[in-house]
């Protein structure tokens, strides 16, 4: 590989504005896909079909004074949505878009996405407590205690596919699935069993969808009890780098799924594997999950925590088990 | 990788690989010391957590200098991503916020001196054992790569693996007790 200073800096600009772009045109893909799916049309006068859009909401938002109150904690207000932002931009460097595509092949690469997922909540209970509000604390202490439990089932579902492909890289894990479909780990066969990875993908993307506090799991900004959560002190840019923090979650989490799952940069049946391919999977997967945000309504808190704790990590364990019986046993 | 250690002979050169090198560990080392000072230095207990979870992230980076990138995401993983967030949820629980140290005035007088001068103690301490001893430099052994990790943690050091396997275990059964006492 080579190593000079300028393949760094063009991996640092591409990805920046790869970041950037996902998380001001997300924001339009969101209020379209929710308004076609609640029979309206979207925002649709800045340029054609509204693609202007998230321009002009930048500019407003970069143009508006960032209000820090009163009882606030000044230090910690200003940094948390900036500490939102960097672990979400910092996980790209690791994500293989395709075989030669891809910052850094880390050899633990799938463990430092967690670790700065970690540091993602950091940032939201921050913003929370430093806000002086109840109710961005209650948000930020519902959101955190469901990250954390929905991290346990995600990280025992990422063990079986780790297990399989016998490595933390994430590169290495979308190489040993090149070669159609019935290559990728979702629909795995090893040793002539047909393994249980479609178990594992499942719970994968339902824990995926709760860590980036999405609806139905979005009880972190429950708007009718909790105003909007730990943003709620938050206007102008520092809201804005929020709601971007949280697109590129989506984003990231869309293509740890893709690449842990679904062959990363493979196609399906064996025609011209590249970026492209990886670009649609993981597009596909982010409209899947603004499809649930507007089709499913909010669960409750208890009912949230009680899945995670009673149902999918019992689940997510007992998989872990048979694959791994699957593999080394029988 | 082998190419990013230091060697102490003769100080390189600003704008080369060594010299960047050399920065990003001085700013690691400084993260560390910045984050310790603001944690013992604030008087907001939340700040205390922030700069302990700043001090955590600056000992990943030197882990990572010291060639063993497993243990700079763990620590990264378990001190930043669960230690603190533990304690800041502690802390947000309790909200100890308002009790000030009003009537500390007298002992504070008599705590600082005391324990500065413990720390310089210990500070010269150390400082005279690292430049006294004669160090032995010990060649890379191996791959410390997470496949050696994992099969000596299972092989050569299986024993206490299991026994730590128990700690954990009666942790999560004494929190158990502990947190279901006042029902019922």
């Amino acid at each position: 590989m080579e190593t000079s200073i300028w393949r760094a800096l063009l991996y640092l600009v591409g990805l920046m504005a790869f970041a950037g772009v996902n998380a001001a045109w997300l924001g339009w893909c969101e209020r379209k896909g929710a308004a076609r799916i609640q029979r309206r049309i979207g925002p649709c006068e800045a340029g054609f079909a509204g693609l202007l859009q998230p321009l002009a909401d930048g500019l407003k938002l970069m143009s508006k004074q960032l209000l820090v109150p009163q009882g606030v904690d000044g230090i910690i207000f200003r940094v948390a949505p900036i500490l939102a932002m960097i672990p979400a931009i910092t996980s790209m460097a690791v994500i293989p878009f395709a075989e030669n595509v891809g910052a850094r092949a880390m050899e633990l690469s799938v463990l430092l996405l967690f670790a700065l997922a970690s540091i993602g909540m950091i940032a939201i209970l921050l913003g929370g407590w430093a806000s002086g509000n109840k109710y961005a604390l209650i948000s930020a202490a519902r959101s955190v205690s469901q990250s954390l439990a929905y991290e346990i089932p995600m990280l025992l579902t990422v063990i079986t596919v780790v297990m399989i492909s016998g490595s933390m890289n994430l590169r290495d894990i979308a190489l040993n699935q090149q070669g159609g479909f019935w290559h990728w780990n979702i629909f795995r066969v090893e040793n002539g069993h047909f393994l249980t990875m479609w178990i594992s993908f499942i719970i994968f993307f339902i824990c995926s969808v709760a860590e980036t506090n999405r609806a139905p799991f979005d009880m972190a900004e429950a708007e009718s009890e909790l105003v909007a959560g730990f943003m709620t002190e938050y206007g102008s840019m520092g809201f804005g780098l929020f709601m971007m923090g949280e697109y590129l979650n989506i984003v990231v989490g869309a293509c740890l799924t893709a690449t842990l799952f679904l062959g990363g940069w493979d196609c399906p049946f064996g025609l011209t594997p590249g970026i492209w391919w990886f670009l649609l999977k993981i597009y596909v997967l982010i409209f899947t999950f603004i499809w649930i945000r507007w089709t499913y309504p909010r669960v409750q808190v208890y009912r949230l925590l009680n899945l995670s704790w009673k149902i999918l990590i019992p689940f997510s364990l007992a998989n872990l088990l048979v694959t791994a019986a699957l593999i080394k046993v029988f | 990788m082998q190419a990013l250690i230091c060697q102490p002979t003769g100080s390189p050169a600003l704008f080369s690989a060594e010299g960047m090198v050399g920065i990003i560990f001085l700013l690691t080392v400084a993260l560390v010391v910045a984050g310790a000072a603001i944690a013992v230095s604030t008087r907001r207990l939340v700040r205390s957590v922030a700069g302990l979870a700043v001090c955590f992230t600056g000992l990943a980076g030197v882990y990572y200098f010291l060639l063993s990138p497993f243990l700079a995401m763990m620590q990264l993983l378990i001190y930043v991503g669960a230690v603190s967030i533990l304690i800041a949820f502690g802390i947000m629980m309790a909200t100890p916020e308002e009790q000030q140290t009003a009537g500390m005035k007298h002992r504070a007088a008599l705590a600082g001196p005391l324990g500065f001068s413990v720390a310089a103690l210990i500070f010269a301490a150390l400082t005279v054992l690292g430049l006294k001893t004669e160090w032995q430099v010990f060649p890379r052994q191996g791959t410390f790569d997470i496949k050696a990790v994992g099969l000596s943690l299972l092989t050569t050091h299986g024993f206490v693996f299991e026994l730590i396997s128990i700690v954990l275990l009666l942790a999560i059964i004494g929190a158990l007790v502990l947190a279901r006492r006042g029902r019922n």
